[in-house]
């Protein structure tokens, strides 16, 4: 219990450091939103006017200050460019994106996973070199060149899915499998390697004298004690595809937090931009706190060395 | 789960009146990019039930090897295999994983040398140990918890029922090892393989737990084989003694006639490499100058003639079969043995020359304690 | 963006063992892989022995091959470089049609294989523009973000790694707690917001900075943070070896040190890894200028041709897939051959 809420306070301080940092560095970049919402024949008073309309004229740290004072009720303000209230934009946007990254990871583990352990049984076996091979062919494939491929094939060919939108379920699933075929060649290779490192432990060896079979070894034995790094490398994914899904929002025209943030860079629009970092902090902070109780669960060595902390 | 061959102890092929396990000649070696290792070159030896044969050797001279080849717990990729393992009557040696699964842990167990990492880290002790109580006994759940339970206490484990429901790393190194004792022990085995079973452990423990094996093996009548690099550890728990170097037998004789007699140069080194309680304070040890051979490419001759302080010209070239020594069951590999006129007049040569065949320096006098104690 | 292994995730659970590598060998290890799974102690202590007996070991058994894969993947890189360094030269023999002009084409886009001179090798666009023409200019432009980048992000992250990881203590936690922070933040938005804010400028005002600039500044700050780290780790482990102290017990002063002791040996294994990092700002040039913020229009960079060509999916795939198929070789290449010269400095740097 004790250790939930030190990670409970680490979290508010992370969330309260990336916040500021990032304000401060916004209202450092050049580029002025009033001279923006302004436009361009705007003369010195009015532009002075829209500076006070908007708060630009105070000190950062009380802008700030005030800033979060409304952000804890909820209120993240208005769009400085569309006056639409952004927790309204961004309670919209943020089931597109989450929905995109679940099924991403749940595709990306569900075909990463047996793969990893079927290579490592027989590792330098055919199935092994092939997975192996493609898996870093994988790697090699970015977003925007593995989606055109797969909406020429399964869009444009045959018709089974649609290349847009974020109707129903079958929407999602051109873009999460895009999505999905990096991360799967990144876990299966990680899996694979963990899995033939612990194939090689002396415990391993002992199930295996106690005349259990290779399956056994392998789910009862091997697998748990390989997935620690798998986990960790799965919340760092989850964290930075919050606000990373930005391609493949574009390409399918989907409306989640990255195209948000982008737009709001675009438009020079802090408040949105802002509001869309506190939420990618949040839930990076979130997800690991989220892997630390996982490996808890999965190590008991971890367990019990918090338990006495 | 149907039992074939050489299935459970009511198994058929098997016979009973034969020896529990003969060893003939059997080699392993591993392919490797740089040539072929050979781990175990040769080696034969019988084992009756209930006996204790101990296995000595410095690292590298194959014990271990040994050991997992018997059991056939080696990789099948790049290691070749050859000889005959009878395990009563019938030869193992070829014989399938799956059917040697039904011999692993029922009929042979194992312990490990490191209990540090033997035990799964995240499994909890009871399920480690019942495992296999499931898997061979076809226990029910109450049964294996009950058999788990006193067989924590017979490798003298106290507070069991609290420990099957803890993780290894909340025990020390010795009740570990005590743990892999429960488990390799859960089945009743008649063949028992402890691999350097105390190396990884304090010294304080390090009798308890060879003493436990030791009155456990008595208590189950179950034939051990005391895997090890140090003779002191073999000297009063064994009835027979193999030493091992680089792959090969080169010495076997029952225990007592081992130390009153050894022929092998090679054993002697080893004994006077070991400290003696009895020795004076700062007495210099004997060290075994250079290093085991390559496997790869093995000396010519006797594998141990460039470490050796009797090597003559002989032992560079000719490797020495297995000679019966008079004590029946005494073997040796060496031209010139201990204690023989021969080895007496190989060494007093080489003292004189001040140097072996192989140019090992050969020196009687002792270097004077109050140096030997800075070197 | 999609390459999550590359970036060099921790793996530091407290009270785990550490893996000392995460990433796997994709295949030229696993030789010693096969070693070490057949082997006990024991056999590892034959292999160390042996290794220490070179005299009897036949000097080409213990020689590492690159293998085949390598070779391949460097001649196609090899092949883009010579053709986008050529491509001045190429139009001016008149082999290569201007990639921003029409070339003739009754009715675009044209897919047809052509001859090579006069373009039409690849067909060409909406606009008849030679896609051939326009993949070797776009080459340039991949090539020299890709590499100008990653040499600025090696010599800053460089010296950031190797300082922090050689003077330690509070500077050491500050710098690494920065690159944190950088880390958390989805790189492409960084990036993004990195172009916008050089690139572009109030209404009536010169842009500060050419697109290209600022493309290549954006990645060379995107990359400074992992390349401090992955500098930073072997300037620890070089740092406390004995050449290291015995300069120092000569009196040589810590930038000497730093500069004439840790640098030549913490650059081999960083190289390898650098032309990962070029194959990482290839693809993230690539992403770029598919959202039309790389070179811009009508020059051709490959992200962007991309971009164009999904919009003509039933007419002429090729418009696509031809820029997709030479990108996805060219960052494939580089990441065998990194991946490759990555273990092949592994294996000598254990002979050392």
């Amino acid at each position: 219990m004790r250790f939930v809420w030190r990670k409970f306070a680490q979290l508010i301080v992370v969330v309260l450091a990336v916040t500021f940092l990032s304000y401060l560095m916004l209202s450092l970049l050049p580029g002025d939103l009033a001279q923006v919402k302004c436009g361009i024949s705007c003369d010195q008073q009015s532009l002075e006017r829209t500076r006070e309309e908007l708060g630009l004229n105070q000190p950062i740290p009380l802008r700030y200050v005030k800033w979060l004072g409304k952000a804890v009720t909820g209120d993240l303000g208005k769009s400085g460019t569309n006056q639409q209230p952004i927790t309204e934009a961004l309670q919209q946007r943020l089931p597109t994106t989450i929905k995109l990254l679940v099924f991403s990871q749940l595709i990306a583990l569900a075909i990463a996973v047996p793969a990893a352990v079927i290579a490592a049984q027989r590792a330098g076996g055919i199935f092994d070199r092939i997975s192996t091979t493609l898996a870093f062919a994988g790697l090699s494939a970015p977003a925007y060149v593995v989606a055109p491929v797969l909406v020429y094939l399964f869009a444009v060919r045959l018709k089974w899915f649609p290349a847009t939108g974020t109707e129903g379920l079958k929407s999602f699933v051109l873009p999460s499998v895009t999505l999905a075929l990096a991360e799967m060649a990144a876990y299966l290779r990680l899996l694979r390697s963990d899995l033939i490192s612990t194939l090689q432990e002396d415990y391993i060896t002992m199930a295996k004298a106690k005349g259990l079979s290779p399956r056994e070894v392998m789910i009862k034995h091997a697998f748990r004690p390989s997935t620690f790094s798998l986990v960790t490398v799965m919340g760092l994914n989850a964290g930075r595809l919050l606000g990373g899904t930005l391609i493949i929002e574009v390409i399918f025209a989907l409306n989640g937090i990255g195209s948000y943030i982008v737009q709001g860079i675009f438009s020079r629009d802090y408040f949105a931009v802002q509001a869309g970092v506190v939420v990618v902090a949040v839930g990076y902070v979130l997800i690991n706190f989220a892997v630390d109780m996982l490996y808890a669960a999965l190590d008991p060595r971890i367990r019990h060395a918090r338990a006495i902390a | 789960m149907s039992r074939k061959v050489i299935g459970g102890p009511t198994g058929t092929g098997r016979d009973p009146n034969a020896k529990l396990l003969r060893v003939v000649d059997i080699k392993t070696h591993f392919r490797t990019e740089k040539g072929t290792v050979r781990a175990v070159d040769g080696v034969s030896f019988t084992l009756d039930r209930g006996r204790t044969l101990g296995v000595v050797g410095e690292s590298g001279s194959g014990k271990t090897i040994l050991s997992r080849s018997i059991m056939g717990l080696l990789p099948k990729r790049n290691v070749v295999r050859q000889g005959h393992v009878y395990y009563e009557g019938t030869d193992i040696i070829g014989l399938p994983d799956e059917e040697m699964r039904h011999v692993w842990g029922s009929e042979m167990a194992m312990v490990f040398q490191d209990p540090m990492t033997s035990l799964n880290p995240v499994k909890k002790i009871g399920k480690q140990i019942t495992e296999s109580l499931f898997l061979h006994l076809h226990m029910d759940k109450q049964d294996a918890h009950d058999t788990a339970l006193a067989l924590l206490s017979s490798v003298g484990i106290p507070e069991p029922e609290q420990r099957l429901n803890e993780y290894p790393h909340q025990l020390s190194g010795g009740m570990r090892q005590r743990v892999v004792i429960a488990i390799a022990l859960a089945c009743g085995p008649k063949l028992l393989f402890a691999d350097e079973p105390t190396t990884a452990l304090d010294v304080t423990v390090q009798a308890q737990i060879l003493n436990l094996l030791q009155q456990l093996q008595r208590e189950r009548h179950m034939a051990m084989i005391l895997v090890t690099h140090d003779l002191g550890v073999v000297a009063g728990r064994t009835d027979e003694i193999a030493v091992m170097y680089a792959g090969k037998v080169v010495e076997h004789a029952p225990t007592p006639v081992l130390f009153s007699n050894m022929k092998m140069p090679y054993t002697e080194a080893l004994l006077s490499s070991i400290p003696k309680l009895d020795y004076p304070s700062h007495t210099r040890l004997e060290v075994i100058p250079g290093r085991p051979p390559d496997l790869i490419n093995p000396p010519r001759g006797c594998r141990f003639a460039p470490r050796c302080k009797y090597a003559q010209e002989r032992c560079l070239n000719e490797e020495p079969p297995l000679i019966a020594a008079e004590t029946p069951g005494h073997m040796f590999r060496c031209w010139f043995p201990v204690g023989s006129p021969e080895g007496e007049e190989a060494l007093s040569r080489n003292l004189a020359a001040g140097a072996s065949a192989s140019g090992v320096p050969v020196t009687d006098v002792p270097m004077p304690a109050s140096l030997a104690g800075r070197s | 963006m999609p390459e999550p292994s590359h970036r060099g995730a921790p793996v530091d659970a407290p009270g785990i063992s550490s893996r000392p590598e995460i990433d796997a060998p994709a295949g030229g290890a696993r030789e010693m892989l096969e070693l070490t799974q057949l082997a006990d102690r024991e056999v590892e202590e034959l292999q160390a022995l042996h290794t220490l007996d070179p005299d009897q070991v036949p000097a080409d058994a213990v020689k590492k091959r690159l293998g085949p894969l390598f070779w391949f993947a460097a001649g196609w890189f090899l092949l883009i470089v010579v053709l986008a360094l050529a491509a001045p030269l190429m139009e001016r023999a008149g082999f290569l049609p201007d990639p921003t002009k029409a070339v003739k084409c009754a009715n675009p886009p044209c897919s047809k294989l052509g001859i090579l001179k006069q373009g039409y090798l690849l067909g060409t666009d909406n606009l008849s523009r030679d896609i051939f023409s326009r993949i070797v200019w776009g080459a340039r432009v991949s090539l020299l973000v890709g590499f100008s980048s990653i040499f600025f992000g090696l010599v800053l992250g460089g010296a950031i790694g190797v300082i922090a990881g050689f003077f330690k203590g509070k500077l050491e936690t500050v710098l690494m707690a920065l690159t944190d922070m950088f880390l958390a933040f989805p790189a492409i938005l960084l990036a993004l917001a990195i172009i916008t804010f050089a690139s572009t400028s109030n209404p009536g005002e010169e842009p500060r900075l050419s697109r290209q600039v600022a493309v290549i500044l954006a990645l060379t700050i995107v990359s400074v943070p992992p390349i401090a780290r992955l500098v930073r780790a072997s300037t620890l482990v070089f740092a406390q070896r004995e050449f290291v102290l015995a300069a120092r017990t000569l009196g040589a002063s810590n930038l000497r040190i730093m500069v004439k002791e840790i640098v030549p040996n913490v650059l081999p294994p960083i190289f390898a890894f650098g032309i990962i990092g070029v194959a990482i700002a290839i693809t993230a040039e690539g992403a770029l200028a598919f959202l039309g913020l790389s070179l811009q229009p009508p020059n051709p960079t490959w992200g962007g041709m991309i971009n164009d060509g999904q919009k003509f999916y039933l007419d002429a795939p090729h418009m696509v897939l031809v820029p997709c198929a030479v990108l996805f070789l060219t960052v494939l290449s580089l990441n065998l051959a990194g991946d490759r010269l990555r273990e092949y400095f592994d294996i000598k740097e254990s002979v050392l």
